[in-house]
């Protein structure tokens, strides 16, 4: 069974996937809570042009990832601002950036297999920069979220009251954008850019169908993300899969088995104690 | 007893067009102020001017004594809004956990609550007779009891004044009135400043100690313990309204 850990690039790849499993559900929690779950996919496909920029001009296409998708996150910031309660326009607005600079920016680099690699990510193909890189960065977001867990909690619930409470919103929203962008771009190295928005979306999904507070919505979440990626790895190991797309596989099966168990097997054995409460909207 | 707020010739308007213009008034120590006046006289921006959610175009506010340009003590002023129609009810909190929020600030930054943080979120859920939900989700809760949710949450940082806009909209009359008589018990037994905007004419005649109302002459007060008349109530809100007599005969001492 531990068979596959003789492999270093195997060892790696559970390094980083675990990593990588760590930190996206924790930023995922708040952009699912603040209604931008699309926020992965416009902030990805700009990864992609960054990789697409850096692969064309000699830069590192991580790098290269990064700075586009950080600009691209301030850029959503920026445009929500002039439609509140439209986040949809911005998040919208900057994917087609996204889209449409990494078809013309794509079309400059010369080696379409190392680009094709962005798409779906390459795990196991990860060079000892990219490694370190990502731990080091996985571990920065990391202690963000931890530290910045109170804060971040007070204003995806309620901004304008978080602010009379004295937290910093303005410093503590600029620190989350800049996370989101960094994990974002790492993540698209490793497992993909057509796939970390999954990743971000689905363990949080999963996880809200069974927390009874912000608390354990977290901690699950951390848990279904880590479980999706193990599984994931293994079966695409000897399935001879993409790992990245597997990953994401599994974790849409986890999530439709516990919306099957929570509507289907309670409702016939539990008999729905409780009727939807019609008033609350 | 010292002024608590001071305003003094606020003009406040969202473009050119003021809605607010010479607004003067001042808030004593453990007053109960009710605020009344049509939809969209301008209540809700003038307590977003209180709390330095929008800045005046000119005029003065004072609160505890200090110019709220300088004001740093954000903690002594609670704020409740309107949350029962406009926050997100599926969000996955716990009661005790939305009114461990407001101690985030005392608790300071980068540093997780103590077990003293937690009995004070627990002594402000029994003011408001919320002990027992202090696990449950804030969106399992009715509208009264998640509005009694957010009134603790206030609470918890031990304000000395409190604002409320409309708490008791969309709620049904038996949670309202728990709410009023809440409001008027913290008022009298714990000498907190009140200042609430309602359309609840009878109900806020009963418990509030003074009546300030928005109209299109601006702003004026009337005494509660004159009560209201028809004719009053239908001049300030334009049209003709029927009083309802709240009697709260549980909670009025
Ligand atoms: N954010 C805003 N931008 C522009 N106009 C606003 C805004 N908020 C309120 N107004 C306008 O200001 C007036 C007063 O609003 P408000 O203070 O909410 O009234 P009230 O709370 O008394 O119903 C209304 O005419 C309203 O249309
Ligand atoms: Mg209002």
């Amino acid at each position: 069974m531990l068979s596959i850990f003789q492999y270093d690039f195997m060892q790696r790849a559970f390094i980083v996937g675990m990593l990588i499993a760590i930190i996206t559900p924790c930023i995922g929690v708040i952009i699912v809570l603040k209604r931008l779950s699309m926020i992965g996919d416009s902030l990805s496909h700009n990864s992609l042009a960054g990789v697409a920029a850096g692969l064309a001009f000699g830069l590192n296409p991580v790098f290269g990832a990064m700075i586009f998708s950080v600009i691209a996150a301030f850029g959503i910031e920026r445009i929500r601002k002039s439609f509140p309660k439209y986040s949809e326009i911005a998040i919208a607005v900057i994917m087609s950036t996204g889209i449409g600079l990494a078809g013309v920016l794509s079309g400059f680099v010369k080696n379409s297999a190392s680009f094709s690699s962005f798409l779906f990510g390459s795990i196991v193909a990860i060079t000892d920069f990219e490694l370190y890189m990502v731990i080091g960065l996985s571990i920065v977001v990391l202690l963000a979220v931890i530290l910045l867990y109170k804060e971040l909690f007070y204003i995806t619930f309620d901004e304008e009251s978080a602010r009379l409470a004295g937290i910093p919103v303005r410093a503590v929203n600029f620190m989350f954008t800049l996370l989101t962008a960094v994990t974002i771009s790492i993540a698209a190295r490793t497992v993909g850019t057509l796939v970390i928005s999954s990743l971000m979306i689905l363990p949080v999904a999963a996880s809200m169908q069974i927390a009874k507070s912000y608390k354990q919505t977290v901690v699950f979440a951390v848990v279904f993300s880590i479980m999706f990626t193990v599984s994931g790895l293994y079966i695409s190991y000897y399935a001879n899969f993409k790992p990245g797309g597997t990953i994401v596989i599994v974790g849409v099966i986890s999530l439709v088995s516990i919306l099957f168990y929570n509507n289907i097997v309670s409702k016939v054995f539990l008999k729905r104690l409780v009727k939807p409460d019609c008033q609350k909207y | 007893m010292g002024k608590i707020i001071e305003a003094d010739n606020l003009n406040f308007g969202y473009s050119e067009r003021l809605i607010l213009k010479n607004i003067s008034f001042s808030v004593d120590k453990g007053d109960f102020l009710g605020i009344i006046g049509a939809n969209g006289s301008g209540k809700s921006t003038l307590i977003k001017l209180m709390l330095k959610i929008l800045i005046p175009f000119s005029g003065d506010i004072k609160l505890l004594g200090e110019n709220i340009n300088c004001f740093k003590k954000w903690d002594k002023v609670g704020y409740v809004s309107q949350k029962v129609n406009s926050f997100n009810g599926g969000f996955p909190a716990t009661v005790e956990e939305i009114v461990g929020a407001n101690l985030f600030s005392k608790i300071g930054l980068f540093k997780l609550p103590k077990k003293q943080h937690k009995e004070m979120v627990y002594h402000a859920l029994d003011k408001v007779n919320m002990q027992d939900y202090g696990k449950r989700l804030i969106g399992n809760l009715s509208g009264g009891q998640q509005q009694r949710v957010f009134i603790a949450r206030v609470l918890v940082s031990e304000p000395e004044i409190l604002f409320l806009d409309e708490p008791t909209v969309g709620i049904d009359a038996k949670s309202e009135e728990a709410v009023y008589c809440l409001l008027a018990r913290l008022n009298r037994e714990l000498g907190l400043t009140i200042v609430m905007v309602t359309h609840d004419i009878g109900a806020i005649t009963v418990h509030a100690n003074r009546l300030i109302c928005l109209g299109q002459n601006g702003l004026f007060e009337h005494k509660p313990e004159d009560g209201m008349t028809n004719e009053f109530v239908s001049e300030l809100y334009g049209f003709g309204v029927n009083l309802h007599i709240h009697d709260c005969k549980n909670c009025r001492k």
